[in-house]
């Protein structure tokens, strides 16, 4: 008897998962432990892994489909035994439990669980037409089929975006069309005539992308913690010259030992340490309770492909700078390569988003919820500031902290950008 | 041309007839004496005699069986139901026996009966007296469904259910009988079967009949008026033979279709139109086909209430802009 390998829930918030690619084909031999395809989920690239042995004898899905949790995906067993396809109807999308409101997953596994989120929204809101599948009339169809248009290049006007007959004859008479087919008439006008030379082509092709799984999740939690969280916003500009200089010492002396210290580590081993100064900020408010967490796990915004994602550094408040550099330079390596695992980018209390290195000068950021806060920084600045009474060249960076005003309050949030501040700017407090 | 009532062209085609052949007889409670529940027999006793216009016993399925019988033998019996609620009384004489008679019979039998009246709600008369049985009535092959909405509708189809060999169940609309319209001075006849295209239009299909079809003529007008939608109204008439055709080519004019019907939606005459337009026409559509209904319950004893549960103008309004958006 064959064993069926379906769709697991890799992670919590996760409903469907893309097959990205099968790492066996159909035929090859399997031990338990092997990897047999990788899967992408809401949050990260997986591999799914055999816990049985023998051979694949059949994939039911090609890589690229989207999967539902439970519905089949292979078949394992001996080799030359018969299998036959699962029926589809079996796990049909609609039984997956879509409304499972996405639990917030962020409180430290030693605390209690946390009280239910009563105002996540359903997942079942997001209603992405299904990938590939064109929604279009039946007449918009023909009509498009008659005139020789390729309906993929229509944009719809009906409901839920579907291609009405009106979008097929829009798209028929439209310029580009007339002139295709010797269309206008009168004299032309070099300004309206088609590209100038030397014209780079479209920018892009028209198409529609069907939003992936991680952009989907991004979508959703962005929108729910910036319609919800009454966001403000607190900057501050420091010092960063001792920062700098501490950092370059560092660096050069224990070049060999292998430290790279970054800037960011910097911020990051600071904010837990101002943390610890201004422990409100370490909360997250549950409607009828503020949770306060006594370890400060805090997390970094790295820039994916198609998104992003924030891994978390367990206790913060208590590693070294050192064991933050190293531990954030793996993170962001794996997370780069969607390998994190859910455990890695999930139970953050403060979140640190940096771009810095991409030259911005100041911006500001959205909470991660149920975090109450987080963390803006951008480039160290070399610009004149007055030190005593003269005008002389500095170091500057600017910090901007969004907080979640149900939690902390603008005195709050102004005494932690201020406990950042001196930290930042006595560096070798984040040696101790 | 004259000016009629509902009611008054009804009489005229029964007056009519009955002048014509002496087969024709008229029979139901109250329609002699007491001249017609809703006088749609006033003054034929007089002029015809007790022979001819007969008062029964309120007994739908004594009476109707007597009825048939009598057209087996060449009598050509009207009978007026009160309420075509009622029928169900004489569901085994109507749709197992009436129905059944010419194809049991080898085509040797024919029930050229003419079963009328009323089959509508809006009145308040409550969930038993509110029956719309068209479309229990249509699907039984060997009956003949009619469903007229004017007065010259009313008129021509009737007579022409008095001329038909086969059993034609009549159904008319106590809210209509009121109603007025132009009735050609001419002797005329509207063949079972036939749509009549009551408002030509470009942009949306409405099929419809009897009094939804005049409630959706007047959604039509504010359609054009405040939305510059072009509907065409489509009125069946007939729901069985059923004009596929007429409807079909109104179809592939417009691309777009809502059914109006005082149906229940469940099995109704519109969930049969709806499959046979996407079977024949599928490529012709540039929306689903919607559907406007009775809102599925027992007639609703509150008026107000009643009104809504009903098609009504409204109603029609905001299903069309949903098809056309």
């Amino acid at each position: 008897m064959a064993n069926i390998i379906e769709m697991p829930k890799l992670s919590d918030t996760m409903t469907v998962g893309t097959l990205v690619k099968w790492l066996k084909k159909e035929g090859d031999a399997v031990k338990t432990g092997d990897m047999l395809a990788e899967v992408e989920t809401d949050k990260a690239t997986m591999e799914l892994e055999s816990f049985f042995d023998g051979t694949l004898l059949a994939v039911f899905v090609p890589a690229g489909s989207q999967v539902p949790i439970g519905a089949a995906l292979c078949a394992i067993g001996k080799s030359g035994e018969k299998v036959s396809a699962p029926a589809p109807a079996a796990k049909p999308p609609a039984a997956v439990p879509a409304a499972a409101p996405a639990p917030l997953p962020q409180a430290p596994a030693s605390a209690p669980a946390p009280a239910p989120a009563p105002a996540a929204l359903p997942e079942a809101k997001a209603e992405p037409a299904p990938a590939g599948r064109m929604r279009i009339s039946p007449l918009a169809r023909k009509l498009a089929a008659e005139k020789g248009i390729d309906p993929a290049r229509i944009r719809g006007s009906g409901p839920g975006g579907r291609i009405v007959r009106s979008d097929v004859l829009g798209a028929a008479a439209s310029p580009a069309q007339a002139r295709a087919q010797g269309g206008g008439g009168g004299v032309p006008s070099p300004f309206a005539a088609g590209p100038v030379p030397g014209s780079k082509g479209a920018i892009q092709d028209d198409k529609l992308v069907p939003v992936s799984n991680i952009r989907a999740t991004i979508a959703r939690r962005l929108v729910e913690s910036k319609s919800q969280i009454p966001h403000f916003y607190v900057e501050i500009e420091i010092d960063a010259e001792p920062m700098l200089a501490l950092r370059e010492q560092l660096n050069t002396a224990l070049e060999k030992e292998g430290v790279k210290l970054s800037v960011n580590d910097f911020v990051l081993k600071a904010s837990a340490e101002a943390l610890r100064r201004v422990p409100a900020v370490n909360c997250s408010w549950e409607n009828t309770a503020i949770r306060h967490h006594s370890a400060a796990h805090v997390s970094f915004a790295v820039a994916m492909e198609d998104g992003l994602i924030t891994p978390v550094i367990r206790d913060a408040h208590l590693k070294s700078i050192f064991a933050i550099s190293l531990e954030a330079k793996a993170l962001g390596k794996r997370a780069r390569e969607r390998k994190l695992a859910p455990a890695e980018f999930t139970g953050g209390t403060f979140c640190v988003s940096n771009l810095g290195m991409m030259g911005i000068d100041r911006f500001s950021a959205i909470i991660n919820p149920p975090n109450a806060a987080i963390l803006a920084v951008g480039t160290t600045v070399r610009k004149p500031v007055a030190r005593g009474d003269q005008v002389v060249v500095g170091q500057r960076m600017a910090l901007s902290l969004s907080s979640d005003h149900r939690v902390v309050d603008g005195a709050i949030g102004a005494s932690f950008l201020g406990a950042l501040k001196e930290l930042l700017e006595k560096p070798a407090l984040l040696l101790l | 041309m004259t000016t009629l009532q509902y009611r008054e062209a009804i009489r005229e085609a029964l007056a009519e007839e009955l002048t014509r052949d002496p087969n024709v007889v008229v029979m139901g409670e109250e329609v002699a004496q007491f001249h017609g529940a809703y006088k749609v027999t006033e003054g034929l006793l007089d002029r015809f005699g007790p022979k001819r216009i007969v008062d029964t016993p309120i007994s739908e399925a004594g009476f109707i069986g007597l009825g048939i019988g009598a057209s087996m033998l060449g009598i050509r019996p009207v009978i007026e139901l009160m309420f075509w609620s009622f029928y169900s009384v004489a569901f085994d004489q109507i749709l197992n026996n009436a129905a059944n008679m010419r194809y049991m019979s080898g085509g040797q039998i024919h029930c050229p009966i003419v079963i009328r009246g009323p089959a509508n709600g809006g009145t308040s008369v409550g969930a038993t007296h509110s029956l719309t049985p068209e479309n229990v009535l249509a699907s039984h092959p060997g009956v003949k469904v009619v469903v007229p909405a004017t007065p010259y509708d009313a008129k021509g189809l009737l007579k022409s259910a008095i001329r038909d060999n086969d059993p034609v169940m009549f159904l008319e609309n106590t809210i209509l009988y009121g109603d007025k319209g132009e009735i050609p001075e001419d002797d005329y006849l509207i063949p079972l079967g036939k749509a009549d295209t009551k408002r030509a239009g470009t942009d949306l299909t409405i099929v419809t009949y009897g009094r939804p079809a005049l409630l959706s003529l007047s959604a039509a007008g504010v359609l054009e008026q405040e939305h510059g939608v072009s509907a065409e109204v489509v009125d069946l008439r007939s729901i069985r033979p059923l004009d596929i055709d007429a409807v079909l080519a109104s179809v592939r004019k417009t691309h777009r279709v809502l059914i109006v019907e005082e149906q229940r939606p469940f099995c109704g005459v519109g969930a049969q139109l709806a499959y046979m337009i996407q079977r024949e026409a599928f490529d012709e559509l540039d929306a689903p086909i919607s559907r406007l209904s009775t809102v599925d319950a027992p007639a609703i004893y509150s008026p107000p209430v009643e009104a809504e549960q009903l098609p009504n103008p409204q109603r029609i309004l905001r299903a069309a802009l949903e098809v056309v958006a």
